[in-house]
């Protein structure tokens, strides 16, 4: 309802805030999002930081570990990833879910799914939801990840749940490449979508979460969805209504009327800002600067379910 | 018919071609036995590659990025290779292939089978 989104002053300096680092503001129609900064640094407690956030946790998202990844960018990505899940078994209210947006391996190999599982399975919270990044699906077969975390979806990919009165939607945007293009949904997965918000009441908060972003960020690296539009058209009616995507290996969010769309740090290793260098691959950064650029997303609702809060952290 | 040149003469003579065609154009001296594309900076090097059938063509990625070789057609496709790793494949009925990574679908390049 018109009534309840935020001024435009209002959401343009949350805006403004969401590029100004770390413990920055976003908006969420109906809601606030706070991406805060949670550290490994020693001077710095995470956990602690996170409980200092009014509401309960609802969910966390993991993003990007590319298990298997090993060069110069961050030769330890168990390590890193490791210390994500730390941070999030450290808060002193765990989230009810975890949701993995992706490229959980790099190279799609059963030893890396393998160690994946095992890494993650470290994690208090054990209800776990995954789609796959591109890098899941290099096999040859393309059933390394469909063998593993197929079961959610009769194989497809693509499933919904319900949680706390939150509609989750779990889509896939990495299979039908279009050669030169974006990432696609495909018409079988966009009417699947219909049929599934169709009898939904528009009060209904919906998080959509996918591997590419669901919206354009850079065409030329491939940085987004050629059919996203689709889709948006029918998640404009709801009231709240929060995208997630990974990557893209960094932050980067808008709000559009009902919508946010958020993108979440990896934790393996970042890469360019859009544009910057040959392509999208590993950015190499110094060491100190390395767990600044990696971390986690978490979600926690105050009150009813429309106030949600999205908060980044870093490793460090 | 009686050859203007003796049997050395003419294999120095193929020799000194062969030489100065890697010299001029390397894609078209590998081509003569197993043309490798060479992945870098996220592209297909070269874009475009003529092969006789039945050849084999390997490619090699360059980069910190793992990449595949997918058949626009159906006809193969690679797992993911990582840095200095390679994939290899024959092609045997002429045509005109058009390949892309799927982890980068922006990288295509095209192999003309003759």
């Amino acid at each position: 309802m018109s009534d309840k989104r935020p001024s435009l002053s209002r959401r343009d300096a949350l805006k403004c805030m969401a590029y100004g680092g770390a413990g920055t503001l976003f908006a969420l129609s109906g809601g606030v999002f706070t991406p805060i900064d949670l550290a490994l640094a020693r001077t710095y407690d995470a956990a602690k930081e996170a409980d200092k956030l009014p509401g309960r946790p609802l969910f966390v998202q993991i993003s990007d570990t590319h298990i298997g990844f090993n060069k110069e960018a961050n030769p330890d990505v168990n390590g890193t990833l490791t210390q994500t899940i730390d941070i999030v078994n450290g808060m002193s209210e765990q989230p009810a879910l975890i949701i993995h947006t992706g490229d959980i391996t790099h190279l799609s190999r059963p030893a890396e799914f393998d160690l994946a599982q095992q890494l993650l399975s470290r994690l208090r919270t054990t209800e776990l939801h995954t789609v796959p990044g591109e890098h899941d699906t290099t096999d040859a077969t393309v059933t390394e990840y469909f063998d593993r975390f197929g079961s959610a979806s009769g194989n497809k990919g693509y499933y919904s749940f319900d949680h706390a009165g939150v509609h989750f939607i779990a889509l896939v945007n990495v299979l039908q490449f279009k050669p030169g293009g974006l990432g696609t949904l495909g018409d079988e997965q966009l009417a699947w979508v219909s049929a599934d918000l169709k009898a939904r009441s528009a009060s209904t908060p919906i998080v959509v979460f996918a591997h590419m972003p669901l919206w354009t960020i850079y065409e030329p690296w491939g940085w987004g969805t050629g059919d996203a539009d689709q889709l948006l058209a029918q998640l404009r009616r709801f009231g709240s209504v929060t995208v997630l995507n990974g990557h893209i290996h960094q932050i980067v969010q808008k709000v559009e009327g009902h919508v946010t769309f958020h993108t979440a740090r990896s934790t393996a290793y970042p890469q360019p800002i859009a544009g910057q260098g040959a392509g999208p691959g590993p950015l190499k950064v110094g060491a100190d600067l390395l767990p600044k650029m990696l971390g986690v997303t978490s979600v926690t609702v105050v009150g009813h379910a429309h106030s949600m809060t999205l908060n980044d952290t870093a490793l460090a | 018919m009686k050859s203007r040149h003796s049997w050395t003469e003419t294999v120095l003579m193929l020799l000194a071609a062969l030489g100065c065609a890697a010299t001029m154009d390397p894609a078209r001296a590998w081509a003569m036995e197993e043309p490798r594309v060479v992945i870098k900076d996220f592209m297909y090097m070269p874009m475009s590659l003529t092969v006789k059938s039945g050849t084999t063509v390997t490619w090699v990625n360059m980069d910190d990025e793992p990449h595949n070789v997918i058949s626009d057609s159906g006809l193969f496709r690679s797992g993911g290779f990582d840095t200095n790793e390679t994939f290899s494949y024959k092609f045997g009925k002429p045509g005109t292939y058009h390949i892309t990574c799927s982890i980068h679908p922006r990288m295509v390049a095209t192999i003309v089978v003759e």
